[in-house]
């Protein structure tokens, strides 16, 4: 009998955000501000031998009615500046940092990754974003100036800008000859010409080449542009879809788009976003589910989440009563600004008849219907049950492991890490110790050469 | 010496990859194949932590080192390239306890909102030690790395000139504008606006959030930061100035100004000059230091630092110049010569090791021990914060209704 070889299971730990899967309400919950607490899941996520941390990154707090937002977690750091700090305190774990393509230069950008490169001895990597709006844009020099049809076409020229930045140093030529007096081999070392639609730059890069060459690239669109722009320029992917048919069939997809741009099936990760609730047994972990869920839905969540179908201020409905009789208000701007997610409802007339009728149905209250229509955790079970489903899914290609976001800041990953780890490193399908020491060793991807690509391109 | 107690001085130290001497990485002590490594700043950190100095300041530029004041020189035989400042002070902060941060940040070409953030990031990360020195930059080739200014040619003596005095100006008001951006960010929230009300399900009072609307002749902004306030409420800010222009900006953005006295006749002239900003600015009441700064080769003997100096210009090819005075000799002369200048209004002294390897060991381990001889330089850290460290009280949030 022949098999296929196990795969390698890839995991990685997403620092709690600032949504409603983070449950602040919590007495066990923390600071999500402090660096103890980001040293504290850094190195819960090193000891259990994780391939990186990632971070996520809102550039204006979100507004609902024209007001900021205060029912989830507020407040986060800079990305780059917490990443640094987070090399001081692990020796092997990755640092995946969200940063936006559209409120930057791909000079100060290049400059950061390069230099985060350097102080973590290779453990970088880019989670490249995009958005359009004027919302944002308030807080910068620029403004919102992008066009949302161009944000994609300004992503790639950024990130293919960014790459000859990266590689305009190709690693030979700092000589440092303290005899001869020589520290360059080459005056124009760093040199690069861009000359595109974005960006028309030149000069002289001024970071040498970093360990890994590049950070590593994730994206995180699941739009058709985003999918293809994955499939060209990126080496992970941080995707939503993590049940078996939905991963399965997202994972066949983006992978088939490789081919087209000469990349193998290997070059590209496909890693779900995973939340959990885990238990000694299967039956206290769906309790602890179901309690988690409602924590992450008071009645207060619950009526701001059908504001974002019913863009209506619905305050005034009591949210353990019925459904608004009224519908969404479709004709102008939308109620909540600085969220993606209201993105999700593309025809809100239909969604409210279809919670309704669901309501009507199951004898729900509002806030019944977004405990019960949100999102369920994706793994829920005992120690073993969530090792075996993580297991099954990756070797039945529904992905290439997991980027895990606990609900409880900072230790939410603590158990995970004691419990569930051990089992898949028994099972022979995750690492027992880190093999190499960039955040590339981890993910199995070649370092890139700058030599070679200058040659070929 | 007077008989009356000499007022404390405060020392920072500003590093600048092997040092600030050009043939400085051809010294045997000088690890300039280290220079892109997290564990050579670490080590130089902890030597001035050592040391009991208040802070280090980082240097840093948005294109490579050059002889040349306005354009790249070409030339292989000294450091060239560097780490993101900002970054490197970061990825310290965790591995010290006392001594402060303070990264340079070019604000002609990047985002205040950026950058307030990072530097509040930065002082959680090191629980209230962090700050900024705050740059211009006029360079062409600079503005050619972004594409979306271009900037005439420069030398420095047009720079003195009617128009390189407009042209000067202008980059100083938009950093005054950036740093008073910068400075509203922080403020954005008030220190208490994180409540954790289960009862009402709100993490924040959002009323304790405020827009900062700044409205400027180069930018806008509207906040608030993602960012909470800082522990130090308000990051110290610190300028460089060599003229009225940039004196200008330190009188009404800093806490600490960098000035570049020849003698002690200059240093007064210059302090009372910005004395006089700081007043016109409305800032009268208000702790501000002046930092004398210093380029240093110290030895116990002074023939050995005179034939160190020597033989780092002969390697270099040139006599050694700068902005700054350079010193030459043992820690006790520099002891005098601080002292003597202290006496004309400098607060501090920013010293600038020829050699980093060389001459900031000699600062912490021959010229602060001298100082404490004297009596006028701390024998432990006294406080746990940098503004602390510099006397300045944690300011009052200017959104926080009284």
């Amino acid at each position: 009998m022949t098999s296929k070889p196990l795969k390698q299971i890839h995991l990685a730990a997403h620092f709690p955000g600032v949504n409603n899967t983070t449950v602040w309400s919590d007495p066990k919950a923390g600071s999500h501000i402090e660096f103890d607490s980001f040293a504290h899941f850094a190195r819960t996520a090193e000891r259990a031998r994780f391939d990186f941390l990632f971070l996520a990154e809102g550039l204006r707090l979100r507004e609902q009615g024209g007001k900021i937002y205060d029912l989830d977690v507020v407040g986060r750091p800079d990305t780059f500046t917490v990443l640094a700090a987070l090399a001081a305190v692990t020796e092997h774990l990755g640092l995946t940092g969200t940063i936006n393509s559209t409120f930057n230069e791909p000079y100060e950008v290049a400059r950061q990754f390069a230099s985060l490169d350097h102080l973590s001895g290779g453990r970088s990597a880019w989670n490249v974003v995009t958005s359009w709006d004027a919302f944002t844009g308030e807080n910068f020099r620029r403004g919102g100036f992008l066009p949302q049809q161009e944000r994609y076409s300004r992503a790639k020229e950024f990130l293919a800008t960014a790459n000859e930045l990266f590689d305009s140093w190709h690693g030979d030529e700092i000589i440092a000859d303290q005899a001869t007096g020589v520290f360059l081999r080459d005056a124009k070392a760093g040199s690069f010409v861009h000359t595109g639609q974005h960006f028309d730059i030149h000069g002289q890069f001024n970071v040498p080449r970093s360990p890994q060459g590049r950070p590593v690239i994730f994206q995180a669109g699941d739009s058709e542009e985003g999918r293809e722009f994955a499939a060209s320029s990126a080496d992970a992917i941080f995707s939503r879809h993590a049940t078996l048919t939905d991963g399965q069939a997202f994972y066949t997809d983006v992978k088939n788009r490789l081919a087209k741009y000469g990349r193998r099936p290997d070059q590209l990760l496909i890693l779900p976003a995973a939340s959990f609730a885990l238990a000694d047994t299967d039956a206290e972990a769906e309790e602890l589910a179901r309690e988690v869920r409602r924590q992450q839905v008071s009645g207060a969540t619950a009526i701001k989440h059908l504001e974002f179908v019913w863009n209506r201020d619905l305050s005034s409905y009591d949210p353990e009563g019925p459904l608004p009789d009224i519908d969404p208000d479709v004709s102008g701007d939308h109620i909540s600004k600085g969220r993606a997610q209201v993105r999700m409802y593309r025809d809100p007339l239909a969604t409210a008849r279809e919670w309704r009728e669901l309501a009507a149905a199951n004898n729900w209250s509002i806030r019944d219907l977004v405990i019960n229509t949100g999102n369920r955790q994706t793994f829920v079970g005992s120690p073993a049950t969530i090792a075996r489903t993580i297991n099954d899914y990756v070797q039945a290609d529904a992905s290439d492991g997991f980027i895990l976001v606990p609900h409880i800041t900072p230790g939410g990953l603590d158990d995970f890490a004691d419990k569930v780890v051990p089992l898949l490193q028994e099972q022979g399908v995750f690492r027992t110790e880190y093999e190499g020491p960039t955040l590339r060793h981890h993910l199995g991807l070649a370092h890139p050469d700058a030599a070679d690509d200058r040659v070929a391109s | 010496m007077s008989a009356t107690p000499a007022s404390p001085l405060h020392l920072a130290v500003a590093l600048d990859g092997t040092g600030w001497h050009p043939a400085s990485w051809r010294e045997q002590v000088a690890r300039p194949r280290d220079l892109f490594t997290a564990g050579y700043w670490a080590d130089l950190v902890a030597e001035a932590e050592r040391g009991l100095l208040d802070f280090v300041t980082l240097e840093d530029g948005l294109g490579l080192q050059s002889s040349q004041f306005g354009e790249l020189d070409g030339r292989t035989d000294q450091v060239r390239g560097r780490l993101d400042a900002v970054l490197t002070a970061s990825r310290i902060a965790p591995l010290t306890r006392h001594i402060g941060l303070v990264p340079t940040v070019i604000a002609t070409h990047t985002e205040p909102f950026h950058i307030s953030k990072a530097i509040a990031t930065l002082d959680y990360v090191s629980t209230g030690r962090a700050g900024l020195r705050v740059q211009i930059s006029a360079r062409p080739h600079e503005a050619d790395h972004f594409g979306r200014r271009t900037f005439p040619p420069i030398d420095l003596g047009e720079l003195r000139s009617p128009a390189g005095q407009e042209r000067l100006t202008d980059l100083f008001d938009e950093a005054a504008d950036y740093v008073e951006v910068v400075r509203r960010l922080w403020d954005s929230w008030e220190d208490d606006a994180e409540i954790r009300d289960v009862a009402t399900g709100r993490f924040i009072d959002r009323d304790k959030l405020h827009y900062i609307d700044f409205e400027g002749r180069h930018f806008s902004v509207k906040g608030p930061s993602i960012t909470p306030r800082p522990p130090q409420g308000q990051p110290l800010v610190t300028a460089l100035a060599h003229q009225t222009v940039p004196y200008r900006l330190v009188a009404r953005q800093a806490d600490v100004g960098y000035v570049t006295p020849r003698d002690a006749e200059d240093a007064r002239a210059i302090v009372a000059e910005i004395r006089a900003e700081q007043e016109a600015a409305g800032r009268a009441g208000e702790l501000l230091h002046v930092f004398g700064d210093l380029v240093v080769f110290l030895d116990d003997e002074q023939s050995a630092a005179e034939d160190r100096r020597a033989r780092l210009d002969a390697l270099a090819g040139e006599p050694y110049t700068s902005d700054a005075r350079v010193f030459t000799g043992t820690p006790a002369q520099l002891a005098d010569l601080l002292q003597e200048l202290a006496a004309e209004g400098l607060t501090g002294f920013r010293l600038r090791p020829a050699v980093a390897g060389h001459d900031l060991p000699a600062v912490t381990r021959g010229l602060v021990p001298e100082l404490q001889r004297r009596g006028v330089f701390r024998t432990a850290y006294e406080a746990d914060t940098l503004r602390g460290l510099l006397g300045l009280a944690r300011p009052a949030n200017r959104y926080a209704a009284a």
